[in-house]
């Protein structure tokens, strides 16, 4: 399975990736090879077969948690880390263009 | 040899047992690991951080502790450090990369907030691959870690830090994570001791996600029981991770001198007659089952036929997690952000293409091919199909077994630079590691000797929530062939 560069394109712009001219032709390459690598998945017959689709041992189901208010950061903690803030509030850049 | 260098050669064993009958305090403990880190650190890069005004206020309420005779737990008093990949309330941590350069968490992750509270004193934090991506520590956006017993070559990834501090003797324990053999491949690499604990045995709470289904915190000591110890105190139930375990935690130091004699340590075929191990390798691996033999074990031959596919369905799994878990770093609440970029589509773009180094990115970009429209079938949800047989091969083994033994890694420590540029040469190293993740079970490595000078690693697996006779297995082997030497590392 061999990716394009137009297909790197398009999945850096899914996962909100600026590549530049040269990344996006390194990652043509090497996810090529890394696809090539998993294919051998192909030759295994897993029809019937359940996925595991999480890693908890048998009987280890979490239970859900009681609907209860705990404590949480403050405004103050959780805005400590914001690039930029305005009150108590994120502050991002315009998003209507 | 100056006393510090002799207070730092301590074992956590030795070092809690001195502690415990007021032959050391832990203020000179703390001085000597920070005076050692001084020393050698420009060499080794294990550390990202050392905080030592906080470690030595920590050792003084320890040593206060001690002179009213309460010992909290055999870890109270001893110096030790984490991967930058737990939260620490007040520490910077940066998951290795420069997205979240300057990060200070308002929280500590559970397994930190326990370590503490059984009064161990944290003295840094410790370098890694970039989120926890890489067996070589060379993705490091900060710096490399270079290994004790061969600066030239790698220390082993993801936790190469952990493993590294531990060789040099620069604190007495360490805490890591393990998604695909990152505790265990450094263990193996750098000749110490490395558990990763079945899934949901720790608390993955305020540990920044990598692979979800996979991630697993672990321990990392000098000796068995230190790594015994370590996780006595972080193992157990959390309300705030709800895929942490409620079954009780395991007496891991009660049982640890038990002996190997009647145990069943199955030896999978595929696994030491498989191509692209080394030789010196396989020797020293063999060396160690024959050893367990002597000791009265019974070694059977068992088969995980599709332990072969463990690579290819790791790097869709981890890959798919990862491109979600960390879509979260958009420049918005904490972390890197492209100031100047005009919209908030660009900032997104720009501040990510800025902050992640190479290997972040292209697991991204696989993740998000593995999960798009059209593809998710045949990647992911074909990959956890995969994942359900390599579990079921486990499962039969363990009907004729009670623990499955081989190799962490099929060479000793390779170069730095030697796999960088290829990526798939360096997801291999983890060939022997990976299933035991998939499969959520426990794994450990312990040294079963040199090969041309640099350590190997025996890999341990064992029945879910068995750590107790992975560690005892590993004790028993100790006990044989002791722990390794100090590594030479040019003063």
């Amino acid at each position: 399975m061999a990716l394009s560069v137009e297909e790197v394109r398009r999945i850096a712009q899914l996962a909100r990736l600026k590549l530049s001219a040269d990344e996006e032709q390194r990652f043509a390459e090497q996810l090529s090879a890394i696809l090539g690598y998993v294919e051998q998945l192909e030759a295994l017959d897993v029809s019937g077969v359940e996925p595991m689709t999480h890693a908890l041992a048998a009987g280890e189901a979490a239970p859900l948690r009681e609907d209860a208010v705990l404590p949480c950061l403050s405004p103050e903690e959780a805005l400590a880390n914001a690039p930029a803030r305005e009150a108590t509030w994120f502050k991002v850049p315009r998003i209507i263009e | 040899m100056s006393a510090a260098t002799q207070a730092t050669a301590l074992s956590l064993r030795e070092a809690s047992a001195r502690l415990a009958a007021g032959q050391v305090s832990s203020r000179d403990l703390v001085g000597a690991a920070l005076a050692r880190i001084e020393a050698t650190d420009g060499r080794v890069g294990a550390f990202l951080a050392v905080v030592p005004e906080r470690a030595r206020a920590r050792a003084a309420e320890s040593d206060a502790r001690a002179a009213r005779g309460e010992r909290r737990s055999p870890v109270d008093g001893v110096p030790v450090a984490v991967k930058d990949l737990f939260l620490t309330r007040g520490i910077p941590t940066t998951a290795g990369s420069r997205i979240l350069e300057g990060f200070l968490p308002p929280y500590d992750a559970t397994a930190v907030e326990r370590l503490e509270r059984a009064g161990a004193v944290i003295v840094g934090k410790l370098n890694m691959d970039e989120f926890a991506m890489g067996s070589s520590n060379e993705h490091s956006a900060y710096k490399p870690c270079h290994n004790p017993w061969d600066l030239s070559r790698t220390p082993g990834g993801s936790s190469g830090g952990s493993a590294a501090a531990l060789a040099a003797r620069q604190v007495h324990g360490t805490l890591g994570t393990d998604t695909g053999g990152s505790i265990r491949l450094p263990a193996s690499f750098c000749g110490v001791v490395g558990l990763k604990p079945t899934y949901g045995r720790v608390s993955r709470h305020g540990v920044i996600a990598f692979a979800s289904s996979l991630d697993q915190v672990g321990t990392l000591g000098r000796e068995v029981w230190d790594a015994a110890a370590l996780l006595g105190v972080i193992a157990g139930h959390d309300p705030q991770d709800m895929t942490s375990s409620r079954r009780p935690v395991g007496d891991y130091l009660g049982g640890l001198e038990g002996g190997a004699a009647g145990l069943r340590v199955g030896v999978p075929r595929e696994w030491l007659e498989g191509e692209g191990l080394d030789p010196g390798v396989a020797k020293a691996v063999r060396a160690a089952l024959e050893t367990y033999r002597k000791l009265g074990a019974t070694l059977v031959d068992v088969t995980l036929p599709h332990s072969r596919y463990g690579i290819a369905a790791y790097y869709l799994v981890a890959t798919a997690e990862a491109s979600s878990n960390l879509a979260r770093y958009d420049g918005v609440r904490y972390g890197l952000r492209a100031r100047e970029a005009r919209g908030l589509r660009e900032m997104y773009g720009e501040s990510r293409d800025r902050g992640f180094g190479p290997e972040p990115k292209r697991r991204i970009m696989l993740g998000t091919y593995a999960l798009s429209a059209g593809y998710y079938e045949a990647y992911y949800a074909r990959a956890q199909k995969v994942r359900t047989l390599i579990r079921r091969d486990f499962d039969a083994a363990f009907q004729r077994c009670d623990l499955v033994a081989g190799p962490v890694a099929p060479s000793v420590a390779f170069r730095l630079g030697e796999k960088v540029e290829d990526p798939l040469q360096m997801y291999l190293a983890d060939v022997y590691t990976i299933t035991c993740n998939l499969a959520a079970l426990p794994g450990l490595s312990v040294p079963c000797g040199l090969h041309g000078g640099l350590p190997v690693g025996l890999q341990l697996l064992g029945r879910p929530f068995d750590e107790a006779t992975l560690l005892r297995a590993a004790r028993a082997l100790e006990r044989e062939t002791g722990p390794l030497p100090s590594p030479p590392l040019p003063e």
